[in-house]
């Protein structure tokens, strides 16, 4: 089944709809994009305003402004969130790291060669996909912990370097599936292995499908609680999610400001990488849905 | 997939060896590249295959990581029917799960719906209805979440508006539940843009067609939209289902980890981590573990059964 170009379909709808139907069209869609950003609105807005103004004054626009709360929640809680920033930045890029390394060798390996199991092993991959973690959480937590790995990033980079993420490796093996099999050939004709081919063929053309990987990957370990919550103890090891959950530890202080104003502060590296990935993340998620 | 590798394996002069003997024979050298790219997964595997088999085996035990474990036979899965706490947070997940899933799907077709033909400025909407969905499970949004909908909050002052008297959202057992439902509803960002991408693949000639022989917009919704898109709604009820039953982060953070007010945002993970890493009765927490990946792969299993009389594949 082939897509049909946007463009050309689209006078179809624009020849049955008036436009006063396609007006009302718009204004649900903005009210309905207003509802969705109101509570990050809500949210930079608020960690602007004085404390005692931030359930008073309704409007987004603060009526006084108070730009401390930056300041001061950022050396606020046991370490400074220059600590959090860094140990979460650390985390995200060795994870990105070994998502792109070791998924790729393995999505090659089941998308281009051909061994005595493939197939077999290929739907273990897409089983693992499906597989709850919490299954696993309490062995692996054992072996971790007669590891000496307890309170160090091991258990939370390591599995990334075993291509853990199996999602990636479909995702990869995907795009790879979709290049033409002449440019193996050619390559292989000229005399190259199966490494050099993936190395100087596929993995240049993959770009598109490694920066979804690495825009995912960022997302879900910066945004990743349950692994540190159970791994890490002290505090200068703590990401930015644990740190801000120490804020509900310290709640009776009703230090809203400081507290909202970190919160956008984790948030805003996401909404970055997003407005700059946006094209590989919509693409990626949408082959991985349709295929 | 075609096989490059047995022309070489062809000795022209020697008598023709039988073709299905050839293909049984082991192939080291081609296979020894496979494996050798495989070797990072293969490591992983390990990784993954025996913790399974391990927490299936500690899921019959007693545990506490102190002394070593003992077998208790099926002792630990007796308990958890007659733990209140247990049956109140599969009761949590599941109300979870059943109301918010086919809600935020709604939402998802219905937004994509919209999105489909003839909008201007679509990449700003969908980027607009996409980025929830990547802070939704963020500690931040939730924290956020607790005070837009707390006793203060943003919400039961818009309400005030109109006279109502909105309850304490995150502090009664009754409504705590509905803050994070509301949540999981707005981040129905990723599975809108799946159904976006299905939607465009429908040919827009079997619209047009429709449209001529008389099909009003409903009747064409109903017969070539749902049909044509079922196998990715039938994709995206499997994925959201999945992760719903294992949420956690939202409870833990709007509770403060104690799945309070009163168990009512007691997640069943959330339990799962509070039996083991709160109390260290490891076995239980496997035994929970299991009971759990027994549930959802029922609930998978009937979707795939059910997928039958609905889903409609192409091919």
């Amino acid at each position: 089944m082939t897509a049909p170009p946007y463009e050309e379909d689209s006078h179809l709808e624009r020849v049955g709809s008036t436009r006063s139907t396609r007006f009302a069209k718009h204004v649900l869609l903005c009210l309905a994009g207003a509802v969705m950003l109101y509570p990050l609105a809500w949210l930079i807005s608020s960690s602007l305003k004085p404390d005692a103004l931030i359930f008073k004054d309704l409007s987004l626009w603060p009526a006084a402004w108070d730009l401390t709360h930056y300041t001061e929640g950022w050396t606020a809680l046991e370490q400074p969130f220059t600590v959090y920033m860094v140990n979460s930045l650390v985390i995200v890029v060795l994870s990105i790291a070994g998502n792109l390394l070791s998924c790729s060798l393995a999505a090659y390996g089941f998308a281009r060669l051909n061994f005595t199991g493939r197939k077999l092993f290929f739907t273990l991959m897409l089983g693992t996909m499906m597989l709850p973690g919490h299954v696993l959480l309490v062995p692996q937590y054992i072996v971790f912990a007669n590891l000496g790995w307890l309170n160090t990033y091991y258990p939370l980079l390591v599995p990334n370097f075993l291509a853990t993420n199996a999602f990636y490796i479909f995702l990869m093996v995907q795009f790879m599936r979709s290049l033409p099999r002449e440019l193996d050939d050619a390559a292989r004709i000229d005399g190259c292995g199966p490494f050099r081919i993936f190395w100087k063929v596929i993995m240049p053309l993959c770009v598109p499908a490694f920066a979804t990987t690495a825009i995912f990957t960022f997302i879900s370990t910066w945004n990743e609680f349950f692994g540190p919550l159970i791994y890490l103890t002290d505090t200068e090891l703590y990401t930015v999610p644990l740190a801000l959950r120490q804020f509900i530890d310290s709640e009776g202080q009703s230090q809203w400001g400081q507290m909202f104003a970190m919160s956008f502060l984790s948030l805003a590296p996401v909404i970055g990488f997003f407005i700059a990935g946006q094209k590989y993340l919509v693409k990626g998620i949408a082959t991985t849905g349709l295929k | 997939m075609s096989t490059v590798s047995t022309v070489v394996d062809e000795r022209p002069g020697l008598a023709p060896v039988p073709a299905p003997q050839r293909r049984r024979r082991p192939r080291p050298r081609r296979d020894r590249a496979g494996y050798l790219f495989l070797l990072p997964w293969f490591a992983g595997m390990l990784f993954t295959v025996i913790p399974f088999f391990a927490s299936l085996y500690l899921a019959f035990t007693d545990y506490n990581l102190l002394n070593p474990p003992a077998w208790i036979g099926l002792d630990n899965f007796t308990e958890m029917f007659r733990d209140p706490v247990w049956r109140q947070s599969l009761k949590v997940t599941f109300v979870y799960t059943f109301v918010s899933v086919p809600l935020s799907l709604a939402a998802a077709l219905g937004v994509a719906m919209l999105l489909n033909r003839g909008v201007r400025g679509l990449p700003l909407y969908r980027a607009v209805f996409y980025l929830p969905s990547l802070l939704g499970g963020s500690v931040a949004v939730v924290l956020l979440w607790k005070y837009v909908f707390g006793l203060n909050g943003i919400v039961n002052a818009f309400l005030g508006w109109f006279g109502i008297d909105g309850p304490g959202w995150t502090s009664d057992p009754d409504f705590a539940l509905v803050t994070l439902i509301v949540l999981h509803v707005w981040t129905f960002g990723s599975p809108m843009v799946i159904f976006l991408a299905g939607l465009r693949q429908i040919p827009a000639m079997y619209y047009e067609a429709a449209a001529m022989d008389g099909a009003g917009r409903w009747r064409r919704f109903r017969s070539i939209t749902l049909p044509l898109l079922s196998p990715i709604v039938f994709f995206n009820l499997i994925q959201s289902l999945i992760s719903s039953f294992q949420t956690f982060t939202q409870g833990y953070v709007m509770s403060g980890g104690a799945g309070g007010p009163a168990n009512s945002t007691m997640f069943y993970n959330l339990y799962l981590y509070q039996q083991g890493f709160g109390q260290f009765h490891m076995g239980y927490a496997s035994a929970m573990a299991w009971m759990l990946l027994v549930i959802i792969a029922a609930f998978t299993g009937l979707n795939f059964l059910m997928a039958r009389f609905w889903v409609h594949y192409d091919n």
